[in-house]
């Protein structure tokens, strides 16, 4: 046995990812294994093979594609606002003892009415276009991005703060030049959480009404027991999700270095 | 500046749960002083220097600069906290600018102070390194020099080398004489290190526990041009026995 290729063979097994490769691997396999044993009916599992035809079907048709564009989109537009409000929000609560009484009760409430239940009332409101999507994203981000946002700004230490006091700092200065630098990591690690429900939500959005979008497929092929592509769907929206999460993840390596 | 604490008294909380944990605190600093505050721990040094920088009020009595009443924080009066309070995401450099940016000095005065006082600390070669990668000493020393770009008249340092070994603790303490002498600024130390405060001060005011009062002031002779030597004579290390004995005292009364 050679010395040098045992540790490089170890260390590929040691790499933090290795493991997890495998679980999705042995998952894979043992699918594959059952789908061919012919045990379950192929109506309710259908094969890899059968998946992945469908998904090539769907991506020549151009379909996936525009299921993509629309359900990344929407999902885009929502968070973005509410990402956007929830910022200079939350560090408004966090900050400010009197806006923090006022708005906390009212917030912490509303947060446990379930977003999708606004879904009927957005459609009595909006129709069935882009917005009532657009605002359910909003409506069910918002309220997280806001407390969590308050949070950090609570947690930001004393010290940093009364330093830049008696270095002459005015408030306004604490606000953006300590406060705001300082929360940034949480921010983007509770816009990173948050993206999941976003995530979710307009897959629920879409199920319900749409015209286009993956939600929308999935629904399209259960009328049509085509469970092949339900399967599709999913693994689609679960590796979309997937991407997401580690571009944020990346985005907080990248800008706050100080911070990991 | 001239800094002058007239019956202090401060009181945390209020009714049942109220304590008071400063009492008729009356000291002052004049010009160019360095005076020391020494107490154990839990005697409300670091409230003292609070009410100083004016991120406290006082219950009762006054703390005025200058014959005024302090209002708040002021660039006037630097402070280096007891924890590291460097800001995390700004280099060394830019923290010790950051006093500066936000007075909203000019640039190149920025840079040309900023190189300055990095360089007064002994840590210019380190200029673009992040705290973390700064030992605690190093962090220390880049927190005096930002409160000293700022332009302070006093100098407010709250146990500034209580983390540091002892090694470093004395280079520290050398280091701090030496700027003292430089600048001529004015200086509160505030340490439970008898030796510290009575290597620099020319002051020294001992604070008895709860609650904090000040029960004895020594003033130190001025004439001091090595430390290390000032440290092992006969008359200092008597003065410091007998300093430790009026410490300990105070200790022995709250356990009986
Ligand atoms: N904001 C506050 N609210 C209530 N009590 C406080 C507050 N700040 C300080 N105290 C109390 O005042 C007393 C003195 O605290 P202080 O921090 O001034 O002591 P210290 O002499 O600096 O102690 P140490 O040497 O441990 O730093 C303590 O008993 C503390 O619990
Ligand atoms: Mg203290």
């Amino acid at each position: 046995m050679s010395a040098r290729s045992q540790p490089r063979l170890l260390r590929a097994l040691l790499h933090p990812w290795s493991l997890g490769v495998a679980g999705v691997l042995a998952v894979v396999i043992v699918w594959t294994l059952v789908s061919a044993s012919g045990t379950v009916d192929k109506l309710f599992l259908p094969s890899p093979a059968a998946v992945w035809a469908a998904g090539q079907q769907q991506a020549a048709e151009g379909l996936l594609w525009s299921d993509i564009r629309a359900s990344v989109s929407r999902v885009g537009a929502g968070f973005a606002l509410s990402a956007l409000v929830a910022l200079p929000l939350g560090i408004a609560m966090g900050a400010n003892r009197v806006i923090c009484r006022l708005l906390e009760p009212l917030l912490a409430l509303i947060r446990y009415m379930p977003a999708p239940a606004f879904i009927p009332l957005l459609i009595i409101y909006f129709g069935l276009g882009e917005l009532p999507k657009v605002l359910l994203i909003f409506i069910g981000t918002l309220f997280f991005n806001t407390l969590m946002i308050m949070d950090a700004v609570k947690f930001v230490p004393s010290e940093l703060v009364e330093t830049a006091l008696t270095l002459g700092g005015r408030r306004d200065q604490v606000l953006v030049r300590v406060i705001t630098p300082c929360i940034i990591p949480q921010v983007i690690d509770a816009y990173r959480i948050n993206m999941a429900s976003a995530w979710n939500l307009v897959i629920v959005a879409e199920l319900v009404a749409a015209t286009e979008g993956l939600g929308k497929r999935i629904s399209l092929a259960q009328r049509f027991l085509r469970t092949d592509e339900i399967f599709l769907g999913l693994i689609v929206i679960g590796l979309i999700g997937l991407l997401i999460d580690l571009s944020f993840r990346l985005l907080l390596r990248r800008t706050c270095t100080w911070a990991v | 500046m001239h800094l002058q604490l007239d019956r202090v008294s401060k009181v945390f909380g209020e009714g049942r749960s109220s304590k008071l944990v400063l009492e008729d605190i009356s000291f002052e600093i004049l010009p160019g002083e360095f005076v020391a505050l020494v107490g154990s721990s839990g005697s409300g040094k670091s409230t003292v220097m609070r009410l100083v920088a004016g991120l406290e009020r006082p219950s009762a009595g006054a703390v005025l600069v200058d014959g005024r009443p302090v209002r708040g924080p002021g660039s006037d009066r630097g402070m280096v906290f007891q924890k590291y309070s460097l800001y995390p995401w700004l280099t060394a450099a830019e923290n010790v600018a950051f006093g500066m940016e936000l007075q909203g000095r000019g640039r190149p005065e920025i840079r040309e102070r900023t190189a300055y006082f990095l360089e007064v600390v002994g840590l210019a070669g380190s200029a673009s390194l992040y705290p973390r990668q700064l030992s605690g000493g190093m962090q220390q020393r880049v927190a005096i020099a930002r409160a000293l770009a700022a332009e302070p008249q006093l100098l407010l340092l709250d146990e500034p080398f209580g983390a540091l070994d002892l090694q470093i603790r004395e280079s520290m303490q050398e280091f701090l004489y030496q700027l003292w002498q430089r600048t001529g600024l004015a200086a509160l130390l505030i340490t439970h290190d008898l030796e510290e405060a009575m290597l620099l001060a020319q002051r020294l005011h001992i604070l008895a526990p709860r609650p904090g009062r000040i029960v004895r002031t020594i003033s130190l002779a001025s004439e001091r041009s090595d430390l290390a030597h000032l440290r092992v004579s006969p008359q200092f290390l008597e003065l410091r026995e007998d300093l430790a004995r009026t410490l300990r005292s105070l200790d022995g009364a709250l356990g009986a």
